[in-house]
């Protein structure tokens, strides 16, 4: 079954790591993902940019209302999110574990993966 | 990770925030930064056994406010009784506080902040020493390093921006909407200052380096909390575009490397890809400004793969368009880079002689028309220009990068020696 883990984290201390501890958590996480890669679990990681460059189309509405910023203003953001295969969710949080033993601090919602599409234009 | 470091980042990342809020409870910087310290020495005592509270910026307020309290109200005891508004309800818990972090005023007390800073009875130089003191917490030696002057310099500086500034022309109100405006962009000044200061001042690179980062922080915290200001997005996109080229900037020996001879493979591909999201959300509002258009002539320079291919002819544009939009002598030179690339240097050296007498204590004046001269084989009006651009050099890498284009110059006459650093030539 695929699971979205989907980081969130405090953009301002993200924003305010040093190049030397941006790279050593870049290099921690690599190993992990390697690993679930070897296993074959490894689906789409995607780091986001700052909610700074987000925009928001809000379609509750017509026309439509676009937005700067992110949908939610929260304490925490939405800052990327790994798709990973897993038996279930008791291996989806130690996946998600391995991964914050790497990465501490902010939270990961685990999520698990109803419709997944990675090819465009497939029906 | 060590336990000390993930506070540390958190007291980094919550100190902007966090002395804001302290400085609208208190109404006075140095019981503000005095407040917050004292939450930093508990947070050091308490997060290591109890984990890091959900909230460290909510955290660091309520128990900085309360500790600041204390010492207002010794000192009450001690000395005259201060303004009952110094002394806020008591009544508050945490989780109120949260609540009230949310709240539109919360933003404004981050750019009362930053705008106190740039007190206009203050010096560009003690904007910025000022701002990195408070905002950022940097040390009065990290400052002094940045700066190039001695330690107890640097701290009378400080202290006398502090005075300067005094409590009375704080303003506590909440801005209209006109004066947030303002505010704004007297902070986005004051920031790019700070930028700048990290990007061409001659301090160590480590220190400069920190400077320019604590300038795009601090301009993507106010992106954040007032999205929609194009020309803040633009301002942040050309910080992030010039920083991209930090490690191709500097040579080996500690010189300059230009930007058409970097590599251009050691720019920061992230930090490039930001600030063209960045930009290109900003021009979506149609609504240009200079730092958008600064940003836009950044971004022609990151999207071309090699010197050869930049796209001179639109960059000289853009400078058209910022000359229109502020007028200035130096934008004027900038141009004439442009112009210089695509009609040829000679029409580039019309553009910019009528700029002499306004330009004439101006480092890069020199050395852009020295290259110019030498372009149209004038060698010995260029070595002239050269000569003045060195006695005007501000750090050492602006003088030897002069000095390169000096030995190019063939052949070198006896009287006009390397002799010494370079003293300015008398006209």
């Amino acid at each position: 079954m695929l699971y979205a883990i989907l980081c969130y984290h405090s953009e301002e201390q993200v924003c305010a790591w040093s190049r030397e501890r941006e790279a050593d958590t870049m290099a921690r996480l690599a190993v992990v993902q390697r690993k679930l890669a070897a296993a074959g679990r490894l689906g789409p990681v995607a780091r986001l940019m700052p909610t700074s460059a987000a925009t928001t189309l809000r379609k509750d509405r017509e026309p439509p209302l676009v937005v700067d910023g992110p949908f939610a203003e929260t304490k925490e953001q939405l800052l990327g999110f790994y798709i990973v295969e897993c038996t279930g969710l008791e291996q989806a949080l130690e996946t998600a574990r391995e991964l914050g033993e790497a990465n501490p601090g902010g939270s990961y919602e685990i999520r698990p993966v109803a419709l997944f599409n990675p090819v465009s234009g497939t029906e | 990770m060590s336990a000390p470091e993930w506070i540390d980042a958190a007291l980094v990342s919550a100190r902007p925030q966090a002395v804001a809020a302290l400085l609208r409870y208190f109404r006075d910087l140095d019981v503000a930064e005095e407040a917050f310290q004292d939450a930093c020495l508990r947070a050091l005592r308490n997060w290591p056994r109890k984990g890091p509270p959900r909230d460290p910026v909510a955290w660091l307020i309520f128990v900085g406010r309360n500790a600041a309290l204390d010492l207002v109200r010794r000192r009450r005891r001690q000395q005259e009784l201060p303004p009952e508004e110094a002394l806020s309800d008591l009544s508050d818990t945490e989780s109120e506080l949260v609540q009230r972090l949310d709240e539109a005023d919360f933003r404004d007390d981050l750019l009362r902040l930053l705008f106190v800073c740039c007190h206009p009875g203050l010096q560009p130089a003690q904007q910025i020493a000022l701002a990195l003191r408070i905002v950022s917490g940097l040390s009065v030696q990290q400052i002094a390093r940045a700066f190039l002057v001695s330690e107890a310099a640097m701290e009378q500086r400080i202290t006398r921006a502090k005075s300067r500034i005094g409590t009375s022309s704080v303003p506590f109100e909440a801005p209209s909407p006109g004066e947030r405006i303002e505010r704004l962009a007297a902070v986005a000044t004051m920031l790019y200052l700070l930028f700048n200061e990290g990007y061409s001042s001659s301090g160590p690179a480590d220190i400069r380096n920190h400077l320019c980062g604590e300038a795009i922080r601090l301009t993507r915290l106010l992106l954040r909390l007032f999205p929609g200001d194009p020309e803040m997005s633009g301002l942040t996109a050309l910080m992030l575009l010039q920083h991209s080229r930090s490690a191709a900037r500097a040579g080996a020996d500690g010189n300059i490397v230009l930007l058409e001879e970097q590599d251009r493979d050691l720019w920061d591909r992230a930090m490039i890809e930001e600030g063209l999201a960045l930009l290109d959300g900003a021009v979506g509002h149609a609504r240009p400004g200079p730092y958008q258009v600064q940003a836009a002539i950044a971004a022609l320079h990151s999207r071309a793969s090699s010197a050869r291919e930049t796209d001179w002819s639109g960059i000289e544009r853009l400078y058209a368009t910022l000359e229109r939009m502020q007028p200035s002598p130096v934008v004027t030179l900038n141009r004439s880079v442009a112009v210089a690339k695509v009609r040829g240097p000679s029409e580039a050296l019309s553009l910019i002689e009528p700029l002499a007498r306004r330009l004439a204590g101006y480092f890069h004046f020199h050395a852009i028309r020295g290259a110019y001269l030498r372009e149209l084989g004038r060698e010995d009006d260029a070595r002239e220009a050269f000569q003045r651009a060195i006695g005007l050099a501000g750090s050492a890498a602006e003088a030897a990068h002069i000095r390169q284009h000096l030995d190019q110059l063939v052949p070198q006459p006896p009287a006009a020696s390397r002799s010494g650093t370079g003293a300015p030539q008398s006209q």
